[in-house]
């Protein structure tokens, strides 16, 4: 093995991923190395992977922080007595702060704790949308955790609990946030610690909140629980700047009414007339004139649920279970309807299966009744095309004879 | 280690959003009247007070060294009063009221190596996973293929010229941390071989758990070598490696079968057409570090094809519904084969149920 991993010259395959425009992950590593030594080990692992096509880690044992069983994902190389110093290169999801916002101090208070007990590598940020701190060793694990919740900070979720929720930046800068996200993102967060910190349930459950359809947080597809901003009234529209933005050069007609998917609106030549009853709120035309419309004012979410990646039985895209939902704090009624969706998940939800799966294996109409909410057409593409109902009931010769018909 | 006498926080959750706010933010909190991009990776939002807050999004490779994130740190401090965040594709952003330090700011951030982009009509930072940097069921590596595709579709990202948004992710294995499934080009790792029983099963892993794993019931319990231990019906096995998730002594990856696989025409918002998955393009290409020169001419050549002939705000996926799926194989070139047809739950869905075909 090569003594170096800082100066380049131990490392040929990678040195080729720091040429190019795009900023390169190897730069950020070697410069880490200048004063990390586990850094520089990193280095010279992943340069062999390359060269070997494989990884070289194994499945994280049971690690952790005292009285947490999430927050820590421990993992060891298979190639210990060779490259030691990462033997144990345990990672860390820090919960981020609603909306990913920052302060220097604050991005300094934990480069600095990183610095005295890890790798000093992070990825800003993970999937779920921790912070993670890639890579420190068991004994390490407290002291990073102590000085985190000192400065404030706690640990994010892992395993079969609550995973960290995030959102989108919403009311902070954005016009189209038809509710608070970060308030909603946080308010959960905080409310559910227990569900976060410690695994009890059947496997993992996510929360993403998107202010409005566009869904720059993919909650549909990444999130069990999708919480999208909508509204029911009409689209706010400034009839001047529509004109602007067909001086401007968008062709009304074509980009705008054309690609609406239900043709409610009406442009001729002067004014923009939208059918609000038939507007399912898709956001293309607010997205193409953002200074001439905007969402409505009574503005509230919908609440989808069951999207998740193909393991086990194959990936799912959230449903509609609450059509809309006024989203105000404390945001009891959602709550409500998170734990009874907890409920019945954790008395019927098999071991790794998501609450998506067990939707798909029990049939939502059986799903809605546990968790007591009452189907309507919203939930539904269309009506069953298959015969084979389930009643649950059958009347017997003589059954009602006693009524009065 | 803390001992239980000693005074320890925990369950605090994360600090409150408030305190990282700019003034600015907090001024006008809720009541942004518009925005205007102003030019690539630069966007102004404008309040109902009038007050303006400009954005300056930059590239970030994801990992990050405290080095580097201090050097942002500073960069704040310098223009922005201190206060940045990060966007759900892992950008950074800075956040400036004042419009003079934006020139400054970029040219800053050029010295360093950070281009600015990816708002609009482009692409964005390509979400993605640990790959062989951090992952134990990596079938590739991801920060590198990243880096290769993102080195040769760095013009999209600082323009503005692409029809609609382009979205690419990367997952490393199906186990899909980077929910790559609803993306406009998804990269996925893929195995191919089946999982190889290691001597020992027992004493690391839970058998009855070991068999419910599997999804298509390819896996039996066995007696191996006198100890109890499993066998794997390999024509049954479809490689998605739920079985190692649960058993570490059922390892798949094997450099001479773990490759990628590209998928294509997914969406996660709501504009126009509803949210969608991704769908097959190439069933395999080689990993081939350090730069993956198959998955970058793949993934350029469908791009090239969409950016030439798609409709102003089209994305990927309602192009190809547009063109139809015979034309988008003619288009681009990419062979279809069997493994292109679904052979999973409610695959018949798939198969084209109609005659209106273009011939």
């Amino acid at each position: 093995m090569a003594e170096s991993g800082g100066n380049g010259n131990g490392t040929p395959m990678l040195d080729e991923l720091e040429k190019g425009p795009w900023p390169s992950f190897v730069t950020q590593i070697k410069e880490t190395a200048k004063v990390k030594e586990q850094a520089q080990q990193l280095l010279q692992l992943l340069e062999r992977s390359y060269h070997e096509r494989m990884g070289h880690w194994k499945h994280g044992g049971i690690v952790g922080v005292l009285g947490y069983g999430g927050g820590v994902i421990g993992r060891y190389n298979d190639l210990q007595a060779e490259y030691p110093k990462i033997a144990h290169f345990h990672t860390l999801r820090v919960n981020h702060p609603s909306g990913w916002f920052y302060t220097s101090d604050a991005l300094r208070t934990i480069c600095d704790i990183w610095d005295r007990h890890g790798s000093g590598l992070t990825n800003m940020h993970g999937s779920t949308g921790d912070m993670i701190l890639l890579g420190t060793t068991t004994d390490e694990l407290e002291p990073t955790f102590k000085e985190l919740t000192d400065n404030d900070f706690d640990l994010g979720g892992s395993g079969s609990d609550l995973r960290t929720p995030s959102g989108c930046v919403g009311p902070a800068r954005c016009e189209w946030a038809c509710y608070d996200t970060l308030n909603l993102v946080n308010d959960v967060t905080q409310h559910w610690q227990d569900e976060l910190h410690r695994p009890a349930f059947p496997y993992k459950f996510k929360i993403k909140c998107a202010g409005c359809p566009n869904d720059c947080v993919a909650s549909i597809a990444r999130a069990d629980m999708s919480i999208i901003g909508t509204w029911r009234d009409e689209i706010q529209i400034d009839q001047a700047e529509v004109q602007q933005a067909a001086k401007g050069g968008l062709d009304i007609q074509k980009d705008v009414c054309a690609r609406c998917p239900t043709q409610c609106m009406e442009w001729d030549g002067k004014k923009l007339t939208i059918d609000d009853k038939n507007c399912v709120k898709c956001m293309h035309c607010i997205n193409a004139m953002p200074k001439a419309l905007a969402p409505g004012k009574d503005r509230g979410a919908m609440i989808l649920l069951g999207a998740k990646a193909p393991i086990v039985q194959g990936a799912l895209l959230s449903s509609v279970l609450v059509p809309f939902v006024k989203l105000e704090p404390p945001y009891t009624e959602l709550k409500d309807l998170v734990e009874r969706i907890w409920e019945f998940w954790g008395e019927h939800g098999k071991n790794r299966e998501r609450v998506g799966e067990l939707i798909q294996r029990v049939g939502l109409g059986n799903f809605l009744e546990a968790i007591e909410v009452e189907p309507v057409p919203q939930m539904i593409a269309h009506p069953r095309e298959n015969p084979y109902v389930f009643y649950e009931e059958y009347y017997e010769e003589g059954d009602g004879d006693d009524d009065d018909q | 280690m803390a001992t239980a006498t000693e005074p320890r926080r925990t369950d605090i959750g994360p600090p409150h959003y408030q305190k990282f706010l700019p003034p600015v933010i907090k001024k006008n909190y809720g009541k942004w009247k518009y925005h205007e991009i102003l030019r690539p990776g630069v966007m102004v939002h404008v309040a109902h007070s009038g007050d303006k807050l400009f954005t300056v999004r930059a590239a970030s490779p994801r990992i990050l060294g405290i080095t580097r994130i201090r050097t942002f740190a500073d960069l704040a401090d310098k223009y922005c009063g201190g206060y940045l965040r990060f966007t759900s594709r892992n950008n950074v952003e800075f956040l400036l009221t004042d419009e003079a330090n934006i020139d400054p700011l970029i040219k800053d951030l050029a010295a360093l190596g950070h281009s600015v982009g990816g708002i609009g009509n482009a692409i964005s930072n390509i979400v993605h996973t640990q790959g062989w940097v951090h992952c134990h069921s990596a079938a590739t590596d991801a920060s590198g293929v990243v880096k290769s595709v993102m080195d040769d579709l760095h013009p999209y990202f600082v323009s503005r010229e692409l029809p609609g948004k382009l979205r690419i992710a990367l997952a490393c294995c199906l186990n899909m941390c980077g929910a790559v499934h609803c993306s406009d080009i998804a990269i996925l790792g893929i195995h191919r071989r089946p999982p190889r029983v290691q001597g020992g099963l027992n004493k690391l892993c839970e058998i009855p758990n070991v068999i419910a794993s599997c999804p298509t019931a390819a896996i039996r319990p066995a007696t191996v070598d006198g100890a109890p231990s499993v066998e794997i019906d390999e024509n049954d096995c479809m490689f998605c490696a739920n079985c190692f998730s649960v058993c570490p002594a059922l390892p798949l990856a094997d450099p001479l079968n773990d490759g990628v696989s590209i998928w294509v025409g997914g969406k996660v918002s709501n504009a126009r057409t509803e949210p969608t998955f991704s769908k097959l393009a190439i069933p395999f290409l080689p990993n081939n570090p350090p730069r993956w020169p198959e998955v970058v001419d793949a993934v350029h050549n469908i791009v090239d094809v969409w950016a030439k002939h798609a409709r102003r705000f089209e994305r990927m996926g309602e192009f190809i519904a547009r063109i139809g799926w015979p034309q988008f194989f003619t288009m681009t070139g990419i062979e279809f084969t069997k493994q292109h047809i679904d052979d999973y739950k409610y695959a018949g869905l798939t198969y084209k149920r109609s005659a209106q075909v273009r011939q």
